[in-house]
């Protein structure tokens, strides 16, 4: 079953900017999914649109087979929002936050409140519970957004960039939870800058550019489109002044430190043998830059450049 | 069904519970000032001037415009309960909570104004308790105010979720209580009868529609008013079903809160 279907969606906003220019999308159930796009791209106002935050202009909409213009009272029922921006109110109490938006979703208070207090645990939050949500810090507003997005056990959890500003011990506890409520059966769809948060999350991706849908694949097939890869490599030695690494493209970064550029089905060993034929040790070795970043920038790149 | 309408009221009742927590929360903003203001009131006209006036409709003059001070709060504070509750969750935001939620739109419009009438009959409350100090209140017909507070508080409101839907700052939310809403109290027959207004006037008066509800509100405090009763009740009856089309049809359109 398709948990979000969207269909030729398109939206102008009142001054003529055309956000979405006809947008199609599918997402199974089950399915952690990235939605990616550069600054602009149209991944906020598709969100907007699914969750009735912005009226669309044309096409179609359906969550878990529900058409959200003839049912929308169902079609939302289904979903849980987690926005960009910190948008509760910072005068209410974090608890009352959770009861009074699963209040919202029909949750009468003696089973919200049992709810409450599970994801005010599960989420780090429990001795918060009482204070006014102003005075959290931003990693605690985030958790704050998620739990009241999860209050109504949601089908459909859409993140839109929920990791912005969090610090890495966070985000990655953040990752942990999610990963465990995607195995429990929620649909995630997750819009994020950080490139390497959609390449360890999620299963499926589409990436958006100026309003239209570029990319939309499953994650492994994406990343075996790449056909070459970059490492910095950290040597234990400085570089003698005639080392040469034929039939590889590579640059200098310094006495210690080489970049170089391997095409996939070239693998690493011809360079490592190359290293080791002139007794050059590797300390260590990372990707210049995360594999589906690469990917993400020839993608919008090749997009820019046809348009 | 049973449980659609049984969610329905949990989330209306949400709404409602919210909207009163939060003018109980900020009571010294919301419940102390009509009360200090009313009180002055009765000391400076009822009592000062009003000795000097004697009687008006067969009342003192504390007693003839103690129901129009009563009504006064009343629709102040109903209608801005609502304009600032509801631009205050669109300037934070938070009234995405709501949008993204499986609440119809009428309820959205209903719980807000319940919150608004909930918080003008509070003050209203208090008022007439105030008033208590200065004048004794027998009331002649119970229905009659009872009912025409409660429609007078509704009306007014879905006239502050109007305003709030069209608010762009905070400024825009006092404009219209400011240069509108005060000046249409005034002069509607809080401190006077119309009978004491050349006819011009009289019949320009006939136009405000605070003047039917502080008329209506006074019969069923004293028995006595300007207008007929039951005129009074069809222009508020209309005046709310007008207000209230007009606000479904801004939320349905999402004007001021869909981008």
């Amino acid at each position: 079953m398709k948990a979000l279907s969207i269909n030729n969606l398109t939206k102008t906003y009142s001054n003529g900017f055309n956000a979405l220019k006809g947008i199609s999308l599918h997402v199974e159930q089950g399915d952690f999914f990235a939605l990616l796009g550069p600054n602009g791209a149209g991944k906020s106002t598709t969100i907007g649109i699914i969750t009735s935050l912005v009226t669309k202009s044309s096409g179609q909409v359906s969550v878990f087979g529900t058409d959200l213009d003839s049912a929308p009272e169902v079609a939302k029922s289904h979903i849980g929002l987690v926005p960009q921006e910190f948008n509760f109110n910072g005068f209410e109490q974090v608890k009352h936050i959770l009861i009074t938006q699963a209040g919202y979703y029909g949750m009468p208070a003696k089973v919200a409140e049992p709810r409450a207090d599970e994801l005010l645990l599960q989420l780090g939050l429990w001795e918060k519970r009482h204070t006014p949500a102003r005075a959290l810090s931003g990693g605690m507003k985030r958790r704050l957004m998620i739990a009241r997005a999860l209050v109504h056990k949601p089908q459909l959890l859409i993140l839109d960039e929920p990791t912005a500003g969090v610090d890495i011990e966070l985000r990655r506890s953040m990752w942990t939870f999610l990963q465990d409520i995607n195995e429990q059966g929620t649909t995630i769809i997750l819009t994020t800058h950080y490139l390497e948060e959609a390449e360890n999350l999620c299963r499926n991706i589409a990436i958006i550019d100026k309003g239209k849908i570029i990319e939309n694949t499953d994650m492994k097939s994406l990343l075996n489109r790449l056909d070459k890869e970059t490492f910095i490599l950290y040597l234990s030695e400085d570089l003698k002044p005639n080392f040469e690494l034929k039939g590889i493209s590579y640059k200098q970064i310094d006495d210690t430190t080489l970049e170089v550029e391997i095409n996939r089905n070239e693998g690493l060993n011809h360079l490592f043998s190359l290293l080791n034929q002139q007794k050059i040790n590797v300390s260590s070795m990372k990707n210049k830059a995360n594999r589906l970043e690469e990917l993400f920038l020839s993608l919008v790149e090749k997009s820019e450049a046809t348009l | 069904m049973t449980s659609q309408i049984s969610q329905r009221w949990v989330a209306f009742n949400t709404l409602l519970t919210r909207e009163v927590r939060r003018f109980i929360r900020i009571w010294p903003q919301t419940l102390l000032p009509p009360a200090i203001t009313m009180t002055l009131y009765f000391i400076i006209f009822g009592n000062l001037i009003g000795s000097r006036i004697g009687e008006m409709g067969g009342f003192s003059y504390m007693e003839y415009i103690a129901p129009g001070i009563i009504m006064m709060s009343v629709i102040n504070n109903a209608y801005a309960n609502v304009a600032s509750s509801f631009y205050s969750a669109k300037f934070q935001s938070h009234i995405e909570e709501l949008l993204v939620a499986p609440i119809p739109n009428v309820l959205i419009l209903a719980g807000y104004v319940a919150g608004g009438t909930a918080r003008g009959l509070c003050v209203g409350l208090i008022v007439t308790i105030v008033s208590l100090f200065f004048t004794s209140i027998e009331i002649q017909h119970l229905l009659v105010t009872i009912s025409m507070v409660v429609l007078s508080a509704v009306m007014f409101a879905l006239g502050g979720f109007i305003n709030a839907i069209y608010a762009r700052s905070f400024d825009e939310i006092s404009i219209i209580p400011t240069f509108i809403l005060t000046p249409m109290t005034y002069l509607g027959g809080v401190f006077y009868s119309i009978s004491l207004l050349p006819e011009f006037w009289q019949n320009v008066s006939l136009l405000n529609p605070i003047l039917y509800m502080v008329n209506a509100f006074r019969f069923g405090m004293l028995g006595v008013s300007d207008i007929a009763v039951e005129i009074a009740f069809a222009i508020i009856l209309v005046c709310i079903a007008g207000l209230t089309s007009f606000a479904l049809y801004l939320l349905n359109k999402g004007t001021g809160i869909r981008n």
